[in-house]
């Protein structure tokens, strides 16, 4: 399938930092893709740059395969910021309605746009309520509908499930999925990495201004695993000493090994198959996006980036 | 364009929507003729009225102290400062022997205490009484004096300008009374609005909609819309004013007897005589009515409501601005969009100052270079203009205000759109002017 969005070496200098540092990364149509980094990664910035709010330094942004547009190509792109925000005294049905015609829809339009998301999020009684009487749940819930509401080809997507409670979440969530499936690329940026897990098909990880990682979420697992599997056994072997394998946690039955090069998964077993021990089971452990992501961004001064002077 | 479109409509129609712009558009002509209806009700019914006992030792004023309106003076046998309440009287006024020349006291003694006015009326008429037995004394007939008063001819002043080939009526009054208005609106009208622009902005920054909003319009669209915006307000408010003024004066007049009015007519026909041989004198409510349109028609009127609204409009856009750059930058904390108003603040004040001493005097130096340096401008040239058009304002200096007033908004606009468009997204940082200006000058 063809790139919804490309970048290509993407820099964004601020006074006393480098907020986006040569980056580039494309997304496939149709794809959610996870757009990750610790904060004052940068990730603002590049969302900023990609919603035409921030006109980068230098290099390129090609959007639906031309060069991005930001007057034009704005009303294919549906933007949620991490800071929502909305006109608090003005109601709910009338601030639904200004917001999708300033992205371009037609007030007829528009109109139908809101019934059928109201409707579909059993929000409709909500109509001629303020902002200010909404509960956060209800105003986050309005801020997606608000997103997503002139049907954006690309959705960005700030941190979508905070304050949402279990049910709604999986309401949005929902949401997304269905949005993908009939065509829309959803951007998600998030510090949450179960959710992005769950998700994404495909991420980014931005620390200190540059791109540290890119991949789907399978293959980045694949590269970063460290060969370790875990094995329950019914009794234990008279010794646990094999040059497959080497033993780095051992709970009663439940080992957790790791594999020596030159080995394969198969000769651990083949070893505890001799000894004539039970197998219940054998899983390989594969590291979750969250420890990829502590070692990656641990050591790297991310904390104290904001006060660092550019030096370059 | 159509999206700013969309937010002047939305600026313009949640601010007049809102139940205090409709209270506060409505009841505040109500409230000035209210309060002009009260005062003068009050002025003509607050006198009471006074008898009042006269103790004469000389036995001069009785015939010569005249009753009249409120005030009543008797000159009863008997009554003294013991009993005059008894016998009806509300005050009583002791007058001692005449002796020389000298000041004398004149003592009033009341039931309750004695308005200023009345004390004032009071002295008057004593005062006419003696002067009536002065003149008595020294053999000057008072008919004859009285008919001299009436008979004789006072110089009446009569301003008139050059203006070209012909010469125009001015009254430097009424002159003073429409700079001032004008300055004083345009003032008024730069802090209440302007202060609504900046309070706009800082709302959508702090609410952080602002963020939603830039990512489908450009921050300037957005600024411009919220200064058009909330000026078609401003111009909405004012116009409802002149409206119901108009109206309610209007529904006044309707009060005044028909034939006062046709007396007015024929006034204006005859240039303020009644036509020679006319069997009828214009009464005193027809002059007086006559004099006021008279001197209002002294006015270049289509001039100076043009220049108003140009001044008005102007001087809004030339300030709006510098207020939504000012509401761009400031964090959560109020105080410091204090300190930061200050340097626009102070140029308005200095021009109300200027403006002040320009419509008493409209042609020294400062005025003329406050009234085309767009800063003050707005207030200054007002007042200079209701004294006329191009006597005392050339033509060349409104020209040139005027374009400076266009440049000055345009650049203002632009400037405050760079500020705004970094400011606006800008959280938790503390921004100087110093800082501003660098946003403002950096090349795009």
């Amino acid at each position: 399938m063809s790139n919804i969005l490309e970048l290509h070496n993407l820099k964004k200098y601020y006074a006393t930092q480098k907020a986006v540092d040569d980056i580039s990364f494309s997304i496939k149509q149709g794809s959610i893709f996870g757009l990750l980094g610790p904060n004052g990664a940068g990730k603002t910035t590049l969302l900023r740059m990609i919603t035409g709010i921030f006109f980068p330094d230098s290099g390129k942004i090609q959007f639906d395969g031309r060069a991005f547009d930001p007057l034009n190509d704005i009303i294919k792109i549906g933007y949620m910021p991490e800071e929502r925000g909305l006109y608090k005294k003005m109601k709910i049905g009338e601030q639904a309605l200004y917001l999708a015609q300033l992205k371009g829809l037609s007030r007829t339009e528009a109109m139908e746009k809101i019934k059928f998301w109201f409707k579909r999020l059993e929000m409709e009684s909500w109509v001629n309520k303020k902002v200010e009487d909404l509960s956060k749940g209800m105003s986050q819930k309005l801020q997606f509908v608000i997103t997503v509401l002139h049907e954006p080809k690309l959705i960005i997507l700030d941190e979508p499930f905070s304050g949402l409670d279990p049910l709604n979440a999986n309401l949005i969530k929902d949401e997304i999925y269905g949005l993908a499936q009939r065509g829309s690329t959803i951007i998600f940026s998030t510090h949450r990495m179960e959710q992005v897990e769950e998700i994404c098909d495909h991420i980014v990880l931005v620390n200190l201004g540059q791109k540290v990682l890119d991949g789907t979420v399978s293959d980045i697992k694949q590269q970063f695993k460290e060969n370790k599997f875990s094995i329950k056994l019914r009794e234990l072997p008279n010794a646990l000493d094999h040059s497959s394998f080497q033993l780095v946690e051992q709970n009663a039955n439940a080992l957790t090994v790791r594999i020596q090069d030159g080995f394969k998964s198969n000769d651990v077993l083949q070893y505890f198959l001799q000894q004539n021990v039970t197998i219940e089971s054998f899983n390989e452990i594969l590291p979750s996006l969250n420890e990829i992501f502590i070692n990656l961004v641990e050591n790297t001064n991310a904390s104290a980036r904001a006060f660092q002077k550019v030096t370059a | 364009m159509n999206k700013i479109l969309l937010i002047i409509q939305r600026e313009y129609l949640t601010r007049v929507k809102n139940k205090r712009f409709i209270l506060t558009t409505l009841l505040m002509p109500l409230l000035i003729v209210g309060f002009i209806a009260v005062s003068t009700l009050l002025a003509i019914q607050g006198k009471e009225s006074h008898k009042i006992a006269v103790v004469d030792a000389n036995g001069f004023f009785k015939g010569n102290l005249k009753s009249s309106g409120n005030l009543n003076f008797e000159f009863e046998e008997g009554v003294d400062t013991l009993n005059y309440i008894s016998k009806g009287y509300s005050d009583i006024i002791l007058i001692p022997k005449f002796e020389g020349t000298e000041k004398t006291n004149y003592i009033i003694r009341s039931k309750k205490r004695i308005s200023i006015i009345t004390e004032g009326n009071i002295s008057d008429r004593i005062n006419a009484a003696i002067e009536d037995k002065m003149l008595q004394d020294a053999g000057i007939n008072k008919g004859s004096l009285d008919s001299i008063h009436k008979q004789s001819q006072f110089a009446e002043l009569k301003a008139v300008e050059e203006n070209g080939g012909t010469v125009k009526e001015s009254n430097a009054a009424l002159s003073y009374g429409i700079g001032f208005g004008s300055g004083m609106l345009i003032y008024i009208t730069m802090f209440i609005y302007g202060a609504m622009v900046m309070r706009g902005v800082m709302e959508e920054k702090t609410n952080r909609i602002a963020e939603v909003i830039v990512s489908s319009v450009k921050p300037f669209q957005l600024m411009l819309g919220k200064i058009i915006g909330i000026g078609a307000v401003g111009l909405t408010q004012f116009l409802m004013w002149i409206v119901l003024i108009v109206g309610l004066t209007t529904i006044a007049q309707a009060f005044i007897p028909h034939d006062v009015l046709e007396q007015v007519n024929t006034l204006q026909q005859y240039n303020g005589q009644m036509p020679s041989g006319g069997m009828v004198k214009a009464g005193e409510a027809a002059q007086q009515i006559y004099k006021v349109q008279h001197t209002f028609s002294t006015a270049n009127w289509p001039v100076i409501i043009g220049c108003f609204i140009f001044y008005f409009i102007g001087g809004y856009l030339f300030y709006a601005a510098l207020f939504a750059a000012v509401g761009s930058v400031v964090n959560e904390d109020p105080q410091d969009a204090q300190s930061l108003m200050l340097p626009i603040t102070m140029p308005i004040i200095f021009s109300f100052i200027i403006m002040s001493n320009a419509v008493q005097d409209p042609s020294t130096p400062i005025a003329i270079w406050a009234s085309i340096i767009p800063f003050s401008s707005p207030m200054v040239m007002m007042a200079r203009i209701a004294y006329g058009i191009p006597g005392t304002v050339p033509y060349w200096q409104l020209g040139l205000s005027m374009i400076s007033l266009i440049g000055g908004f345009l650049l203002t606009t632009w400037l405050s759109g760079k500020i705004y468009r970094t400011g606006i997204l800008m959280y938790g940082k503390k921004v100087n002017w110093k800082e501003m200006g660098k946003w403002a000058f950096r090349r795009s």
